[in-house]
């Protein structure tokens, strides 16, 4: 049993599960805060119940990506012992101030959720949801400084295995790092709002033409569609970072073999004996994303040697993270100028199921973006530093955990699903305006 | 106090805020559960609920806290325990997720639920049991070194009384604990009937602990006796410690002052968890690693101790304010008011 094959497939099992939940954390905060701003500033008790309703839900998916990152953070020194001892000393300072974004959301988010109706001035609770989602949004930041760290490595010397001249904000500041914090910080408000997108969608299929989920959809897509932009215009930034910093990566995902000027960007199609097949090339645009120039000359794979070149397959995850991304971003839009220029068929049942299928697909594209990222830069776990296999574990129990792992999440995934559909099915949203309409007298439409 | 040795304190410190309120919020779960099975969740479940809840999430970063720190302060502790871990950490992490997940699913999402409240008071209780395991361990004895790897003897491990005697510890003090603490909070609720239960918990659970707690002494006599010596010259610690102990079961006892015999009893545990951390000294793992050998560089150190300084500026007004709103807030307590969303 090879503990390096297994110590990857259970952090990328344990990973790939932790980032939904991770994602949502993130990205929900933003949009109870909106609605809930929206809601006190227009005086609209439906944006306030929008508030309230996904701040419940909320907690469900914040308890599975508290216990899974606790699990990720853990597994790091379990299955990766000799790259956290190194990582240890250079790149804990992030790591370390993660905690404390992560302690500041965790007491504000107790406050928040049982301080509801508690003061007099609705703001104040408001207020309370600040810390919550700065807490979220810096940890994002400072868990992807980590990962960016990983890839662009700097802040320290290696000299005959020693470690000198650490400068820990040197490492913290590295060339990844911009382009990464905004492409994970924008794509997890991007899929948090498609998602709940999907949800209000879903509603308004299944029977309820309630005017609630017709506001939480106008928001979510808006939403959606700004930080999708976003997402895209970083994408953009990231592809420079990727043509300066990591060749190999951008030359891996687009399948860019020989160095070349004016270069096409290849968009799907398949690799046959080295071919590649059935692909679209768009003249000169790998030139622009590397470079931002049409002629600009871009580094291929056939500068590096075989053993430092990343799987190929990633230029999949490549494709399926932006034809997802695009699809979503022209979807919102599509509904955004709808709505604003009165066509019926943003409101049709047809257009309805496209934004519900937004919520699976936004998180396909995040896994894929992750994946790719992860892949794309081996065989290195910390690029040109050391390499993924010098890094893992000696112990040999590490396919048993493997299963205990992949159990483990079966049981979290289902639990937290059924969980969540018990909740609002057993507490409609028309009921509770109804309820809530009693307790104070009727001040709700 | 030279820089080493602050690391480790801080470290310690948010160790002790982990066992100490972890204790409660695993000792209310398993109460609550057991309540349930018997029959008596009318008497407890209100009062223990009513705790937990806004709480649950905060005791976990303590834990996240201190596993980052220690990699950050001592990064060879990620080669010595991360390699040899693998096993018994792995089952704590699972441990700790179901507890912490259906803990959540229960209290927001099925209110009363069963098997939710049994999953999460049963891993509740036995999560301080496996994480136990890591301090067994540090006593040494356990690990060696086969072809330059630390490799971990689970027969030895597990057929060590010290081990067992520690796991014992870990589960009365869990249960002793939470007792003694939601004791004083049911008073204060003036729910009669929980105090009186919850004060039979603490007085059956209090002689569990403290004979394991000699055991442990006992042990490592024959298992460490370096550490063993160590121990003896901060008997001091441990007797203050006794008679702080003393004094709790005697307040409970005598059914007086719930709220000076919880914080005798906090006192109990800082001079017993920093005497033992004292005597530990300067050892992370006998014989292998000091605090010392293992100690980061001198510019990551100052990096995490200005965070850290920073971040406890956030910290401590955020905690007060938590505290000032659940557990000191008369009216919550009571339970007069439910403001959940």
């Amino acid at each position: 049993m090879d503990p390096v094959l297994y110590s990857r497939i259970l952090t990328e099992l344990t990973l790939s599960f932790h980032i939904i939940y991770a994602t949502i954390g993130v990205g929900v905060p933003l949009m109870i805060m909106l609605a809930q701003w929206v809601g006190i500033k227009k005086n609209d008790e439906h944006y306030i119940l929008l508030a309230r309703r996904w701040a419940r839900g909320f907690v469900i998916t914040v308890a599975v990506g508290v216990v899974t990152g606790t699990a990720i953070g853990l597994q790091l020194s379990l299955l990766w012992p000799n790259f956290m001892e190194l990582a240890g000393n250079v790149i804990a300072l992030p790591l370390f101030m993660e905690t404390f974004a992560f302690f500041f959301e965790a007491i504000f988010l107790g406050i928040y959720l049982y301080t509801w109706d508690r003061f007099e001035n609705q703001k104040k609770h408001f207020l309370l949801l600040i810390p919550v989602a700065l807490g979220a949004s810096f940890s994002a930041v400072f868990i992807t400084i980590v990962n960016a760290f990983m890839n662009a490595p700097q802040g320290f010397n290696l000299v005959n295995g020693e470690l000198i001249n650490v400068n820990p904000l040197v490492a913290m500041f590295n060339p990844a790092m911009p382009t990464k914090v905004a492409h994970v910080v924008g794509t997890a408000y991007m899929t948090s709002a498609f998602l709940l997108a999907a949800i209000a969608a879903f509603r308004l299929l299944r029977g309820s033409n309630h005017v609630y989920h017709k506001k939480a959809l106008y928001l979510t897509l808006k939403v959606g569609f700004i930080f999708s932009v976003s997402a895209a215009l970083v994408g953009d930034l990231s592809g420079k970072y990727l043509a300066e910093y990591q060749p190999e990566k951008l030359a891996a995902a687009e399948w860019h073999f020989e160095t070349e000027e004016n270069a096409p960007l290849i968009l799907y199609g398949v690799l046959d004996d080295g071919e590649v097949k059935y692909a679209i090339k768009i003249p000169y645009a790998l030139s622009i994303l590397a470079h931002g120039s049409l002629s600009a000359e871009v580094v291929g794979l056939d500068q590096f040697s075989e053993e430092d070149i990343p799987p190929l397959y990633i230029h999949y995850l490549f494709d399926i993270m932006v034809t997802i991304g695009i699809t979503l971003m022209m979807m919102s839009a599509i509904y955004w100028i709808g709505m604003w220029r009165r066509w019926s068929f943003v409101e049709s049942r047809l257009f309805r199921w496209l934004i519900v299928a937004g919520g699976p697909l936004v998180f396909i594209s995040l896994e894929a973006g992750w994946w790719m990222a992860e892949v794309g830069r081996q065989p290195w776990i910390l690029r040109n530093i050391m390499r993924t296999s010098e890094g893992a574990t000696t112990s040999g129990q590490v396919p048993t955990m493997l299963v205990l792992f992949a159990l483990l999440y079966l049981v979290l995934g289902v639990g937290s699903v059924v969980v969540l559909r018990r909740m609002f099915i057993r507490n409609p949203v028309e009921q509770e305006i109804i309820d809530r309409q009693q307790e104070r007298g009727g001040d709700i439409r | 106090m030279n820089i080493e040795i602050l690391g480790i304190t801080v470290l310690w410190v948010f160790l002790f805020g982990y066992i100490l309120i972890g204790a409660i919020d695993f000792g209310a779960g398993f109460f609550n559960a057991y309540s349930l099975f018997t029959g008596k969740q009318r008497i407890l479940t209100n009062v223990i609920q009513r705790y937990l809840s806004p709480v649950w999430e905060v005791t976990n970063v303590f834990l996240v806290f201190f596993f980052v720190g220690i990699i950050g302060f001592f990064p060879k502790t990620a080669f010595y325990y991360g390699t040899t871990l693998l096993v018994p950490v792995s089952f704590a992490i699972i441990l700790l997720a179901v507890r912490g997940s259906y803990y959540a699913f229960e209290t927001y999402g099925a209110r009363g639920h069963k098997g939710y409240s049994f999953a999460y008071g049963s891993t509740g209780l036995l999560l301080p049991a496996s994480l136990s395991i890591v301090l067994t361990i540090s006593e040494g004895g356990f690990i060696e070194i086969v072809n330059g790897q630390p490799v971990l003897d689970y027969w030895k491990l597990f057929t060590s009384p010290l081990t067992w005697s520690i796991v014992v510890l870990s589960i009365a003090a869990t249960l002793y604990i939470s007792s003694a603490f939601l004791t004083w909070y049911a008073n204060k609720a003036r729910d009669r009937e929980a105090t009186q239960l919850l004060r039979k918990y603490a007085l059956i659970w209090a002689f569990p602990t403290i004979i394991a707690a000699g055991g442990i002494i006992f042990e490592l006599r024959k298992h460490n006796p370096l550490h063993y010596e160590s121990i003896q010259t901060f008997w001091p610690m441990f007797l203050i410690s006794l008679i702080l102990f003393l004094g709790t079961v005697f307040l409970i006892w005598k059914k007086r002052h719930y709220g000076v015999a919880f914080s005798l009893l906090m006192g109990q545990f800082v001079f017993a968890f920093f005497g033992y951390g004292a005597s530990h000294y300067p050892y992370l793992l006998y014989p292998y690693l000091t605090i010392y050998d293992s100690f980061t560089n001198q510019a990551m150190a100052v990096a995490l101790i200005i965070a850290f300084i920073c971040g406890l500026l956030l910290l401590i007004p955020s905690l007060y304010l938590l505290l000032r709103m659940f557990l000191f807030n008369k009216e919550y307590v009571k339970g007069n008011e439910n403001h959940h969303a």
